[in-house]
């Protein structure tokens, strides 16, 4: 219980089947125009190996609330990226990292995220742990159907609808 | 292995297997051997109950070098919450948790 918690490394592995194509969830994981929909925010990079990649509000003020590098880049099968917060830039041991990995599995796509190089107990941790699970859900929801379930865009709405009336 | 409804329920409706989930809850990413220690259940159970929870995909796993590690998937049971909870139920849901949870607080 009382282990230094910066030390102590975690990890979250998420599978998820989708009804989809390769392709498909390729494209909704790494296009804004997607991503909006059933994320509530903005993914934006060029998915080059090396390049910056940024995860923005969609409420106006396209505020950067993920950031990172594009470690490895293979469409549609594999896409490696490191995250950080935007404050956390200047330090290396910030950097968490996320694999996606997405294969044909039968007849449907088989989906499978590892976020790890994770301080145990980090408030990045704590926040990634409940995301993970609702983004997924929404991203199979919206492939699947077109309509995306999302609580988080729903929060994120009416959070920016009460900014704007105040 | 795609996971349908009953395969979770299933998974869901033993003590046995719920407290791995909890286990896994609380360190995610054990081996079988870590999952295995301080309780009476033998390997060849916990092995199963790890076979049937990996099937119903409420746990996933990965290979590091020789070693297999088991993570709490908690994808299938998120989908039954959006399915019967709802988008728009859940802020309701959340103060109605958190008042028992403050009232079985001030209890003990």
């Amino acid at each position: 219980m009382n282990e230094p918690h910066n030390q102590t490394m975690t990890e979250f592995v998420y599978v998820t089947y989708i009804s989809s194509t390769p392709q498909k969830v390729w494209d909704a994981l790494t296009t804004p125009e997607f991503t909006r929909q059933y994320w509530a925010r903005n993914i934006v990079s060029d998915w080059k190996p090396g390049s910056k990649w940024d995860m923005a509000n969609i409420d106006g003020s396209n505020t950067i609330s993920v950031t990172g590098e594009v470690l490895e880049s293979r469409p549609p099968s594999r896409l490696v990226v490191s995250w950080v917060s935007p404050e956390n830039v200047g330090n290396k041991s910030e950097y968490s990292r996320v694999t996606f990995e997405i294969e044909m599995f039968g007849d449907v796509v088989r989906l499978n995220v590892v976020h790890d190089q994770l301080k145990a107990g980090s408030e990045m941790a704590r926040g990634i742990s409940g995301g993970w699970p609702m983004v997924l859900c929404g991203l199979k929801s919206f492939l699947e159907t077109g309509k995306a379930p999302s609580i988080m865009s729903i929060k994120s709405c009416s959070a920016s609808a009460q900014a704007k009336v105040a | 292995m795609v996971a349908d409804e009953d395969k979770v329920f299933k998974a869901l409706a033993d003590a046995s297997r719920r407290q791995l989930l909890d286990r896994l809850r609380r360190k995610n990413g054990q081996t079988l051997g870590e999952l295995c220690e301080g309780h009476d259940m033998s390997r060849q159970a916990v092995t199963k109950h790890l076979n049937l929870l990996e099937e119903a995909n409420l746990v996933a796993t990965t290979k590091r070098g020789r070693e297999k590690l088991h993570f709490l998937n908690p994808i299938p049971i998120n989908e039954i919450y959006m399915r019967w909870i709802g988008k728009f139920e859940q802020d309701r849901v959340q103060a109605l948790h958190n008042l028992k949870q403050a009232l079985q607080e001030k209890d003990q």
